[in-house]
């Protein structure tokens, strides 16, 4: 077994609010090993952003973790001091967001801001940090980046904002990458030329990645190994090639169904019926069942997620047999 | 000759940035003053057979929901005519208004698309009792009869947008498009919004609706997956031209223009058989509108530009039954064949 990069056991946080306690990640575990990526696949509200934030210390009250254990290279980061994880945060662990302009300073040219960033973990020379700067850029691919560092955000378009973003987080060589949709704002041919980056990147530097998303093809081109997350929980976990071609959970078979191009254009799509239960009244026991064409009295306590096959999880009191995979794929 | 139920007759849009007072004084005074101008649409003729889809399919600022507006009745074009069953959606002069309430649109963010001051039952009901669809006597009947239409419960009439999904409000805002019994329904990015699985069911239901009132659709999207799924033509659009347009599974099977091809390499393939394909990124960025190249204006991405697309614009041409292109390759093929 390879040592892992991260470790998250039992995480759970939650959020405190006036109308009751809303358990967004409720008892997340996974590992991801160095030079890997992890898809962290799920529909809104079913916790995978919350689960990145919570990796990079980012929860806000009246969020809390509340319990749980975020490992990285066995140091624990979970009621780290403040200083020790800013520490950590944007050299260890950085993170892309969904959308790159709330993540840029509007009023700092891109080379101001990044030399900043290099500048707040190494002791450089503002010249050296811009020489960083402009190394950074090029390497996901922005043209003339000498030059490209006296601009301001609002002068790149979309895309080239988000590398912008992607080259600050790789600024100090990170271990890890947290991206929460990064492409999910851009046009498929920028989100094309973004995961063929990613992807370059990510074999060329040896780095870990989490790759946060609502959508398949994506994960099925970009991951190594998913979790698919429904309301808080994983309720599958595996190698992103089995998991994709023999989904066990009935939610993992239904998102898949959902895709259109599984069935013939103008014909019926398989659907999910109804919609993601709100986390503030969650039923007890599992929480798709009240979606779950194959929900019993059984569903009522809530299965553990546990291994099927070799390296293969899920959390399904009826997981979806053999015999149907083939017939569903057919 | 046209048979379409919506003609788009040589629409170009133009949108020009006001000027200021200073440039006003200074153009007045015979310096040569900059107009800014975005060509949002450019001379796009278009027809949608009764009874059709037609899929618009392009990226962020093509111009696409432009043309939606214009189809609709609720922008003016700059010049050009849409017709819907041989008469013009908007009037003339200097004061364009939308003539007929045959043409309703179903906007992508059902956030946005409904008054959260009125209830659902108000929402779907105004516009029908204004132009007289239905008699304020009957009106809670037509209200619950759509409702339960597009598969929600009646007793929701009385509720707020707030109380709704984004599924559920994407289902209330069909409805009130459906409930003005419209002949064309103009479709903007109506599942970019929403999750996969509510994705699915919001389809199916366009789908249905549209079998069971044989409507006729524009529908605009740049998700291509899903424009391949309820189309039955499609027309891809790069910087406020149509470059390609035909049969969907012609398109899909076998693009004729380089950008489409370049846009249908660079969908990420769900591979369940587990291998990695590698994505094909186009190369490049979209060019401003403000100031798009000459010639073709995807030639500075193309890997097959040479020089006559650098200073000429490609036409649409036939390059199959039923299917028109805008390339100077189609051009260069068919004479060397010939």
């Amino acid at each position: 077994m390879t040592a892992k990069l991260l470790e998250v056991r039992g995480l759970k946080t939650y959020f405190f609010t006036r109308a009751g306690v809303v358990k967004a990640v409720d008892g997340v575990d996974f590992a991801l090993a160095r030079g890997k990526v992890l898809g962290l696949v799920g529909e809104s509200g079913s916790g995978k952003t919350v689960t990145g934030f919570s990796i990079l210390g980012l929860i806000d009250p009246p969020g809390r973790i509340v319990e749980g254990s975020i490992k990285l290279n066995g140091q624990e980061l979970v009621n780290l001091a403040p200083a020790a994880l800013r520490a950590l945060r944007g050299r260890k662990i950085a993170m892309v967001f969904q959308d790159p302009a709330m993540t840029l300073n509007p009023v700092l040219s891109i080379g101001t801001q990044m030399a900043m960033a290099v500048r707040a973990h190494a002791g450089l020379s503002k010249r050296a940090a811009l020489a960083r700067a402009r190394d950074a850029l090029g390497r996901v691919g922005i043209p003339s980046p000498e030059e490209r560092l006296a601009a301001f955000p609002h002068q790149f378009s979309g895309g080239m904002r988000q590398r912008v973003a992607i080259a600050i987080a790789l600024l100090h060589d990170p271990e890890l990458i947290v991206a929460d949709e990064p492409t999910t704002a851009l046009d498929v041919s920028i989100q094309g030329q973004i995961l063929f980056e990613m992807r370059r990147l990510t074999r060329e530097l040896g780095l870990s990645l989490i790759w946060i998303t609502h959508d398949l093809a994506v994960v099925s081109g970009l991951a190594d190994d998913m979790c698919v997350m429904y309301a808080g929980r994983i309720v599958e976990r595996g190698p992103a090639s089995r998991v994709l071609a023999q989904p066990l959970h009935p939610y993992t078979r239904g998102l898949l169904q959902s895709v259109p191009g599984m069935v013939a254009p103008g014909g019926e799509l398989a659907q999910i019926p109804g919609s993601t239960p709100s986390l503030l009244r969650l039923p007890p026991g599992c929480a798709f069942r009240a979606r779950c064409d194959r929900a019993s009295a059984a569903c009522a306590a809530m299965p553990d997620l546990s291994p099927r096959t070799t390296e293969h999880d899920v959390r399904c009191h009826h997981p979806v047999g053999l015999d149907e995979r083939t017939e569903a794929l057919a | 000759m046209s048979s379409g139920l919506l003609e788009i007759d040589g629409v170009s849009k133009r949108f020009a940035r006001a000027l200021t007072l200073g440039e006003r004084i200074a153009g007045r005074l015979g310096a040569d003053v900059e107009t800014r101008e975005v060509r949002a649409v450019e001379r796009v003729t278009l027809d949608v057979a009764p009874g059709e889809t037609l899929g618009l399919v392009g990226e962020s600022g093509c111009g696409k929901t432009t043309l939606g507006r214009i189809a609709a009745g609720i922008l003016p074009p700059t010049s050009g005519v849409i017709r819907l069953a041989g008469r013009p959606v908007m009037s003339d002069g200097s004061h364009p208004r939308k003539l007929t309430t045959k043409v309703q649109t179903v906007f992508q963010d059902p956030f946005a698309s409904l008054n959260p001051r009125m209830r659902v039952g108000e929402i779907i009901a105004e516009g029908p009792l204004v132009h007289g669809l239905v008699t304020p006597a009957e009106t809670d009947r037509y209200v619950a009869e759509w409702l339960s239409r597009v598969g929600l419960d009646r007793e929701y009439a009385r509720r707020y947008p707030h109380q709704f999904s984004g599924g559920q409000r994407q289902r209330i805002a069909i409805a009130r498009a459906l409930a003005m019994q419209p002949d064309l329904l103009i479709c903007d990015e109506p599942v970019a919004s929403l999750d996969v699985s509510i994705q699915a069911q919001i389809l199916n239901l366009f789908l249905r609706l549209r079998r069971e009132l044989g409507l006729t659709c524009l529908f605009i999207s740049h998700d291509l997956g899903v424009v391949r799924h309820v189309s039955d033509r499609v027309a891809i659009m790069y910087l406020g031209r149509i470059v390609e347009l035909g049969p969907t599974a012609d398109i899909y099977r076998d693009p004729r223009h380089p950008y489409t091809r370049a846009l249908l390499d660079s969908v990420p393939v769900l591979a369940r058989d587990g291998g990695k394909r590698d994505f094909k990124p186009i190369e490049g960025e979209l060019p401003s509108p403000l100031s798009p190249p000459a010639g073709c204006h995807f030639h500075p991405r193309c890997p097959h530009a040479f020089e006559r697309c650098r200073r000429e614009a490609p036409m649409l041409a036939s390059v199959a039954p039923g299917r028109v292109a805008a390339c100077h390759l189609n051009d260069a093929t068919a004479s060397s064949a010939a």
